[in-house]
């Protein structure tokens, strides 16, 4: 049996007549275009309006007045359709274009149905829009990550269920028979999204269930969403990147594959927090599945480790590679603060503090947005065939990311660790208490700002790429055109 | 080789697995709860639904993303008995007697018994008899059954009469954000269920015990920095209407601290959706003792009848 070790590599099974035909990869990519470069522009839009709500209720925290009096910008809207803009429409969005493209190109063949993807691209964009305004005008469900009303739900469904189902047919319809690790990792992906969407919508916004396993109910999607299929699109991208942009072979297939299955097994049980209002096996299962959710953080970091041989600073050299190093190590950091925060002894110090988002960022940002981010910067040239028209904003976005990513985390991450440990004392004033967090917001504030200044270079640099390309056409297109006309001016 | 069926097949195990543990089981087990009876003396159905305009209030509360701020679950750390005299007796200097016994004795063993202020501060004769009027009450404080128990037995051998009372402990319910953790229970009547995950502002699971006037709520409301100094929260001005006053000032207007009022001629009226937050924040209590979650009410100080008999006898089994 021979396996792929290297998503470049080509095959070496079976006599050539019986394999249907390899697709070039140039072909792929033509394929691939027009959806993919639909959903990445939209997606990098989405992170720049995402930011802009991010700036607006961080600032609220230094002036409670700011905009305070309007009931669309309002802290408790304005936070959620941030958030909502981030995850809807920059990380799934982005996700499933890299997934579509990876799949595409691990299985050597063209994206089914480009045109259709295209469809469902605009019919996502156009759910989460909906979504967005309807949380602002008040109409959020009260979930945590579940806020968009059930009619912008439906048209996100829909949207998602046509891309995916082209994403499976591509995944069905490959030439290449071999599987490489990442196949395995989006293809649990394409249909684990539709499953935890559809079954926390039905159960929380159709079906009403009562008290609080509705709570049960959106920890479990939280969960599964923002580690499980956050952490297989991230990581299917950095196992084909990692290996592909350095040139070598996966070190190990098998802790890859166990790595897979230690995700999916322990990720999809690892919601519901240690101290719950809850029957008490709930969170007690939960905790054993995320303490035991750092062995696919080991598994991974062990196979890149061995991967690279050891040379870790060979991800510095390739400007995707940086974005994708830097995710990887978030990625750790992450898998590990959650696994010791997971016990309830440390649980009751981090519950309800500024830990709690400084550690989610970390994993929906620092890994995953990050990974797409090097991800992205690699694709786009690659559909187009053109570099990007600024290279230097894609180093400037990686400094100004990964600083604000830090700027960020860490204050609050150090703050909230305070701030548990003195809600500990009853004795400490609870208002003094919520002043002290109050300077290290502000950091996370500054933060926040870089994040969303990276964000317009990524806009900038994606836009020129595009319009740099579709404006060389239109001009080879009127030419083209116009040069008829002028032998038949001459004919005539 | 094809490896696709056997990927789908793990995929789906592992996620039917979770789908199985934290969606079916769940809703069947919590799904189908029913109200329950509260512990005690008067006993009670719990919870009882929440009234129509506090139901409305959940809605703005929902609507304006309240919970991003303020959690809904209190955590307890633990369980003490309280050893409370309910009787003080016929012959109040053997009962004054044994209770000083009882303290001297937790001196010797710190930790296990530990007289409760103000009577532990001033351990004599005089501020015994003083506090021995205002019964009933507690006097000390044990954290093992044992000890406990011997204690209220040493005290019933004297005229007086002795009761172990449940109190729940932790960091939350020292702050008096409730006086148990937060179950299942609590939540069985709201839709959406909010339980919160961060504590930006203080917790509201017993907000309404804290703060019962509703006018408070809304003078928070519309300016919480004039209701608590140094607060973060921003004011909800939208949720009131600033009006001309046409006859006579609405018995409804804002009372506000001159550097708030509004122009003379004007008022500040809250809308419709301020009004059902308020109630609905009043109406935020948590607190019925529940065989899940128990706790001792005490009754008012100088109550004739014996209380909580039940709860006291069931915990010293």
């Amino acid at each position: 049996m021979s396996v792929i070790s290297s998503p470049s590599q080509p095959s070496a099974a079976g006599p050539a007549d019986t394999a249907p035909a390899l697709v070039a990869p140039a072909a792929i990519d033509l394929s691939c275009r027009l959806p993919l470069v639909v959903l990445f522009l939209s997606a990098a839009v989405w992170l720049l309006v995402a930011s802009a709500f991010g700036l607006v209720a961080s600032i609220k925290f230094h002036a409670p007045g700011f905009l305070a009096d309007s009931a669309w910008l309002t802290y408790g809207r304005v936070r959620p359709a941030g958030v909502n803009s981030m995850l809807y429409g920059f990380c799934l969005q982005a996700g499933l274009g890299v997934a579509l493209w990876m799949l595409a190109r691990l299985g050597r063949t063209t994206l089914a149905a480009p045109w259709l993807v295209i469809v469902g691209a605009l019919c996502w964009n156009l759910g989460v829009a909906a979504g967005v305004l309807g949380i602002l005008r008040g109409g959020s469900t009260g979930f945590e990550n579940l806020e968009m009303p059930g009619y912008a739900v439906s048209l996100v469904f829909l949207a998602c269920l046509m891309m995916v189902f082209w994403g499976v047919l591509t995944f069905h319809q490959r030439r290449e028979r071999q599987l490489y690790v990442s196949q395995w990792f989006l293809f649990a992906a394409l249909f684990w999204f539709p499953w935890i969407y559809s079954t926390a919508n039905l159960l929380l916004q159709g079906f009403h269930v009562r008290g609080v396993a509705q709570a049960v109910i959106a920890w479990w999607y939280s969960d599964n969403l923002l580690v499980v299929w956050l952490g297989l699109v991230g990581l299917a991208t950095v196992l084909y990147f990692v290996p592909k942009l350095t040139s070598r072979d996966l070190h190990s297939r098998y802790l890859a594959l166990l790595a897979f299955w230690m995700l999916i097994l322990f990720g999809s049980w690892s919601g519901i927090p240690a101290n719950a209002p809850v029957p008490a096996w709930m969170p007690a299962l939960s905790v054993v599945a995320t303490v035991l959710g750092v062995i696919p953080v080991i598994a991974v970091a062990l196979n890149v480790h061995w991967t690279l041989e050891g040379k870790c600073s060979k991800l510095l050299g390739h400007p995707s590679l940086r974005f994708i190093g830097f995710g990887l190590v978030a990625f750790i950091v992450a898998g590990l603060a959650s696994a010791a925060t997971a016990l309830p002894a440390v649980n009751q110090i981090t519950q309800f503090t500024w830990f709690i988002p400084a550690r989610g960022l970390l994993n929906s940002y620092g890994f995953f947005a990050m990974v797409i981010f090097g991800a992205i910067y690699y694709i786009v040239p690659q559909l187009i065939g053109q570099e990007f028209p600024f290279p230097k904003l894609v180093r400037a976005h990686f400094w100004t990311a990964a600083a604000g990513v830090l700027l960020f985390v860490v204050p609050l991450a150090i703050r909230g660790i305070a701030q548990g440990l003195r809600l500990q004392h009853a004795d400490v004033a609870f208002a003094d208490i919520a002043k002290g967090t109050l300077p290290f917001l502000r950091a996370s504030t500054t933060g926040d700002l870089l994040m969303a200044l990276g964000h317009l270079m990524f806009l900038a640099n994606l836009c020129g790429l595009v319009f740099q390309f579709y404006r060389a056409r239109a001009v080879s297109a009127w030419a083209e055109a116009t040069a008829e006309l002028k032998t038949a001016e001459a004919r005539s | 080789m094809n490896y696709g069926p056997l990927v789908f097949l793990a995929a789906f195990f592992a996620l039917a697995s979770s789908w199985c543990g934290f969606v079916l089981t769940p809703q069947l087990q919590i799904g189908r709860l029913q109200q329950t009876n509260t512990v005690g003396s008067a006993a009670a159905t719990y919870p009882v639904a929440r009234p129509g305009l506090a139901r409305q209030g959940l809605e703005v509360y929902r609507a304006n993303g309240c919970a991003y701020c303020h959690s809904q679950q209190v955590g307890q750390t633990g369980t003490l008995l309280d050893i409370a005299l309910t009787d003080a007796g016929t012959n109040e200097t053997t009962t004054i007697a044994a209770l000083l016994k009882l303290a001297d004795a937790s001196a010797n063993h710190p930790g296990v018994l530990t007289a409760l202020p103000p009577w532990g501060g001033s351990r004599s004769n005089a501020s015994t008899t003083a506090l021995l009027g205002e019964l009933p009450r507690a006097f000390l404080r044990s954290s093992t059954r044992e000890a406990a128990n011997a204690a209220v037995k040493t005290l019933n051998s004297t005229s007086a009469k002795a009761q172990l009372w449940i109190v729940p402990v932790g960091p939350d319910l020292a702050r008096g954000w409730g006086r148990r953790r937060t179950v299942a229970e609590d939540f069985l009547f709201d839709s959406p269920v909010m339980p919160g995950s961060q504590r930006v502002g203080p917790d509201l699971t017993n907000v309404g015990m804290r703060q019962p006037d509703a006018n408070w709520h809304l003078l928070h409301l519309y300016a919480p920095q004039a209701q608590v100094k140094g607060s973060t929260m921003p004011p909800y001005r939208f949720l009131f209407e600033k009006r001309r006053i046409r006859f006579q000032p609405s018995p409804e207007a804002l009372m506000l601290p001159p550097e708030l009022a509004p122009p003379a001629g004007y008022e500040i009226v809250p809308k419709p959706a301020a009004k059902a937050l308020a109630a609905y924040l009043v109406n935020l209590r948590a607190d019925a003792p529940l065989y899940t979650a128990p706790l001792t009410v005490p009754a008012a100080p100088a109550a004739s009848t014996p209380t909580n008999a039940a709860t006291a006898t069931a915990s010293a089994k």
